[in-house]
């Protein structure tokens, strides 16, 4: 039965063959014919197109003459002929050979020079050796650094803590983690260097607000609801906010707990805090600190934690003993402000330089107030400013950018450092060597 | 199938194991020809044997087994998911807080889907904290999970005198604090744990001069510059070495690092398959010939990345052809030789020693001192105008502080001590140490019928386990025997080719090879 109605279609079939119009069975074996053609013909790549011959080719690769690696640095680049430091680092620092006041390290408490942090980086270096040999997660992980994040988690009094082994690395790290292509960042214009790497890493959207002016800020948030109507400080605008405390960990607030202890802002409202310890807590390496929720997801996806080995526990442990200090003594805090504010004052009138900073900050610049014009001619001069202070034993350093690196450079300026251990009459003295120099090289 | 996690390789990496093995024999002919000619050039070269690198293919069996099992883990993944949105099973992952609950999402639900479902079942076999030295034995804390692995607790117990073969201990450096390390402890009393200022600004020590001009010398280099961390180095010096404008030819499997500082040196990469120099020459070529993609304008600059030894698959890069192309092109070569420095080569000096060649050949030499050293840092070495650009020019030296002095005293401790220069004999005694007992380790393996990957002489050596549920398997029971190894999978490795990967140290006795 199947046959018979399959013939008869058939049938049919030839019958409208032959029942066609004559131009469209033309039309049709036309194009059959040329899809035969097209099947059969040699497809050629667009880049034989130029038809070089291979003799030519051989020519091509002879001539080529790639740049150097690197173009020559100029000889006296103040980089080449760095100080070098011989001896610790801490209140009292032999550069050069010369014994000088440290106003240039970022020793906030003075911990550097500690017995206690040392005694405890010693007993850790005994029991284990000095480095880790491997990634936190594959036997990189000590029972120390364990210790650390918890101390760290309760100090900050958030759910939990990780540790970085470096302090470049943690804030660039952290931000590509959360923050990928089709995210969009708001970012202060004068955020440090590792966070403009953070979010070159992530390829997100970037825009930059003022410095520290909140108004144009909402200005951006606004537009981009606009934008999207679907985004909406934080809640208003359903945004989420992370925090880098590098500088203000263990020197504002309290208890050294930072900008938000200074405000007085829940900290649950952060999503993340980011620091490193090489500031305050004279370590190396970095930390992140928040909800579980938040920092968890780090363990598994920021880079420089899983793919770099951990940081070595004697480092760890110093930064353990410095917490614990920071938490028996919470009166240094204090006394850190007190000079703070009295340095501040005392270099208010320099005929020159204007003082760049708030007075509660620790570190704060001193700047041209008329510049030069060029940047290289700032540098230079403020360079002879800081050599002078150097021969009257004040260490000083200005401070230093990539230049052709930075999104937004700020202008040359030296930076000036206050610490915990350097007394009034000491804080007197670099105040009055300053002024001195700076008159005698500006005017 | 199902790839969990948003994997991408599937079925690739097949066809790739195909071409290596046929590739073997062209390969060995080339090798031929290259031998003679450093022969004939009068180097004395290390090389008379053919470099024996097997990447065998898995039985079939094994596969279809492997993609079953992601299969299966996959559904159920799916039907817990469902489960736990519906609340019929609880949820143990830290959740968003209430207040923020209608915000943008912070991550993507699919990127957890691999995370929640397939890693936490076996996630007790990573991280697993340690409490003494990662030496050859060392002691790991206990660990207990109440509910499948969402949470820990310790139980207080340590398990003693695990065999270590997890952590990067090649020359058996880092061990317990014994009386060489005196000077460390003077270092650590005198200077201090940190350095609270970076490079430029107030942060060099004598203590890093010191350490930078030993390195120079160990390698037979003009200079060198080191820095605080090895991951940093790479993604914070080769922007400052390529930008726009530049090509940069990378090898499939490089490490992260690597691709980070290529990705962020806004050059254009391009990759060439894992150890294939006809692929490379290719690429080279065209690059050369071609110049840049839509403009055509000449390339300012090619950089060409490797590393010396690769950590998952164990093979050692073929140093001789790259620099037989990077000659014939005229581009650059930057090695990073993590695991090879210290490893490799009669006297520890890396890649380049192994193949008798001349360390002024290759333009970077790049490494860290956290494996076979046992500190932490990385370095750069080579000419003096390198060198000095990068003084200048590295994004770590002007925002990054330096090295901490204790561990720069560790790493001159211990390349005085591979210099032979404290006395004795003991650093090169280490090396050879390690080399027999690589290759000790891997006859025997071979021998047992595991499938091995990598080259003869790399003391890294995966072995292949390929299905997920062995690899926890395994783990866990090595643990038991009281055998410290590592387990990597899914994202690390392509989905189908999980494995265990040992570390042969020199501090291993032969006892301790053969209890494994």
């Amino acid at each position: 039965m199947a046959t018979a109605t399959e013939q008869w279609v058939l049938v049919e079939m030839v019958q409208a063959l032959y029942e066609a119009p004559a131009y469209h069975l033309i039309l049709e074996g036309i194009l059959i014919l040329w899809i035969i053609r097209l099947l059969f013909s040699k497809t050629y790549k667009l880049q034989e197109r130029s038809d070089l011959t291979v003799k030519e080719k051989e020519e091509l690769i002879e001539e080529w003459q790639p740049e150097p690696l690197v173009p020559p640095v100029p000889k006296d680049h103040p980089a080449l002929n760095y100080n070098i430091v011989s001896g610790p680092p801490s209140h009292k620092i032999v550069v050069n050979g010369k014994e000088c006041i440290n106003f240039a390290s970022f020793n906030f408490l003075g911990l550097l020079d500690n017995p206690r942090v040392k005694a405890a980086a010693l007993a850790s270096l005994k029991k284990y050796g000095v480095g880790t040999c491997g990634p936190r997660g594959f036997y990189g992980t000590f029972d120390v650094h364990l210790d650390l994040e918890d101390r760290l988690a309760k100090f900050m009094k958030t759910e939990e803590a990780i540790i970085y082994s470096y302090g470049f690395a943690t804030i660039a790290s952290a931000i590509p983690a959360y923050s990928k292509r089709g995210d969009i960042v708001f970012v202060d214009r004068a955020a440090c260097f590792a966070i403009q790497k953070g979010l070159q890493a992530s390829r997100s959207d970037i825009k930059l607000f003022k410095h520290n002016d909140m108004a144009d800020l909402e200005r951006l948030l606004k537009e981009q609801e606009i934008e999207d109507q679907k985004v909406k400080l934080k809640y208003k605008y359903k945004a989420r906010i992370f925090l880098e405390e590098s500088l203000s960990f263990g020197v504002l607030g309290e208890h050294g707990g930072g900008v938000t202890e200074h405000y007085g802002i829940n900290i649950d409202d952060i999503d993340l805090i980011s620091a490193n310890m090489e500031n305050a807590l004279a370590s190396i390496g970095g930390f992140c600190c928040g909800r579980s929720f938040v920092i968890d997801h780090q363990r598994l996806s920021g880079q420089g934690y899983c793919f770099s080995a951990s940081l070595p526990p004697l480092l760890a442990a110093a930064a353990i003993e410095a917490l614990n200090i920071m938490e028996e003594n919470p009166g240094i805090f204090a006394v850190l402000k007190e000079k703070c504010r009295q340095i501040h004052k005392a270099l208010q009138g320099i005929s020159g330089l204007k003082v760049v900073g708030e007075s509660l900050s620790p570190a704060f610049h001193l700047q041209l107030e008329e510049s030069t014009g060029s940047r290289e001619q700032d540098v230079r001069l403020l360079q002879e400013i800081v050599d002078q202070c150097m021969n009257r034993s004040i260490a000083l350093t200005q401070a230093r950018y990539l230049e052709k690196e930075e999104k937004c450079l700020p202008p040359p300026s030296i930076r000036v450092v206050v610490t915990v251990e350097q007394t009034a009459e000491e804080l007197e003295r670099a105040a009055s060597t300053i002024k001195e120099v700076a008159q005698a090289v500006l005017l | 199938m199902a790839n969990p996690g948003g994997g991408t390789v599937c079925n690739g990496k097949l066809h790739n194991h195909k071409k290596q093995s046929n590739g073997l024999q062209s390969r060995n002919c080339t090798k031929n020809g290259i031998v003679k000619e450093a022969q004939q050039n009068g180097r004395t070269h290390f090389y008379d044997k053919l470099i024996v690198e097997s990447f065998e293919e898995a039985p079939l069996h094994v596969m279809v087994f492997t993609y079953m099992g992601y299969g299966i883990g996959t559904l159920f993944g799916y039907l817990r998911d469902f489960m736990r949105n519906w609340g019929i099973e609880k949820c143990n992952a830290a959740v968003e807080r209430k207040e923020q609950r209608d915000f943008v999402p912070l991550y993507q639900d699919f990127e957890n889907f691999y995370t929640r479902n397939l890693y936490m079942r076996i996630r007790d076999n990573w991280n697993r904290p340690i409490c003494s030295a990662p030496g050859a034995l060392f002691d790991v804390m206990e660990r207990v999970s109440d509910d499948y692995n969402w949470t820990f607790r310790f139980t207080g117990r340590v398990i003693k005198d695990v065999i270590n073969m997890g952590s990067y201990n090649f020359l058996g450096l880092a061990a317990k604090y014994d009386e060489s390390m005196r000077t460390i402890k003077d270092v650590l009393e005198v200077y201090g744990t940190g350095v609270a200022s970076t490079r430029h600004e107030m942060g060099t020590l004598d203590k890093h001069k010191e350490l930078e001009d030993l390195v120079a010398k160990f390698l037979n280099v003009e200079a060198a510059m080191v820095f605080g961390m090895g991951f940093a180095t790479n993604s914070m010096n080769i922007p400052a070495l390529v930008g726009k404008g530049c090509l940069i030819l990378s090898d499939e499997l490089n490490h992260t690092s690597l691709v980070l500082g290529a990705r962020l040196s806004g050059a254009t990469i391009r990759i060439f398959k894992h150890n294939n120099t006809q692929s490379l020459e290719k690429l080279l070529r065209d690059a050369v010939i071609y110049g840049q993609p839509r403009t055509r304008r000449a390339w300012k600059k090619i950089l060409i990345l490797v590393e010396g030894v690769y950590s998952m698959e164990g093979s050692i890069v073929h140093l001789p052809q790259i620099i037989a192309l990077k000659k014939k092109y005229k581009a650059y070569l930057y090695i990073d030789e993590a695991h090879s420095i210290g490893a490799v080569g009669p006297t520890g000096r890396g890649v380049t020693e192994f193949f008798g060649l001349d360390p002024h050949e290759v333009d970077v030499l790049m490494g860290t001192f956290t494996k076979s050293f046992g500190a932490a840092g990385g370095y750069i070495a080579g000419r003096k105008d390198l060198v000095d650009y990068l003084r200048v020019h590295s994004h770590s030296a002007v925002y990054a502080s330096s090295m901490s002095p204790p561990i720069a005293e560790q790493i001159i401790r211990s390349l005085k001590h591979l210099m032979g220069m404290d006395g004795t004999t003991q650093g090169l005694q280490r090396v050879r140490q390690l080399a027999k007992n690589t290759r000790y380790f891997r006859q025997r393996l071979q021998e047992m019928g595991f499938i091995i990957y990598g080259n003869e002489n790399s003391p890294v050596v995966p072995l292949l386990l390929y299905m997920p549920g062995k690899v926890a398997a395994f783990a866990r029971h090595m643990l038991e025997k009281k055998i410290g190894v590592v387990v990597v999978g899914f994202p690390a490795t392509p989905l189908a080719e999980a494995r265990a990967r040992f570390c042969v140290s020199a501090a291993h006795t032969r006892e301790m090879l053969d209890t494994i």
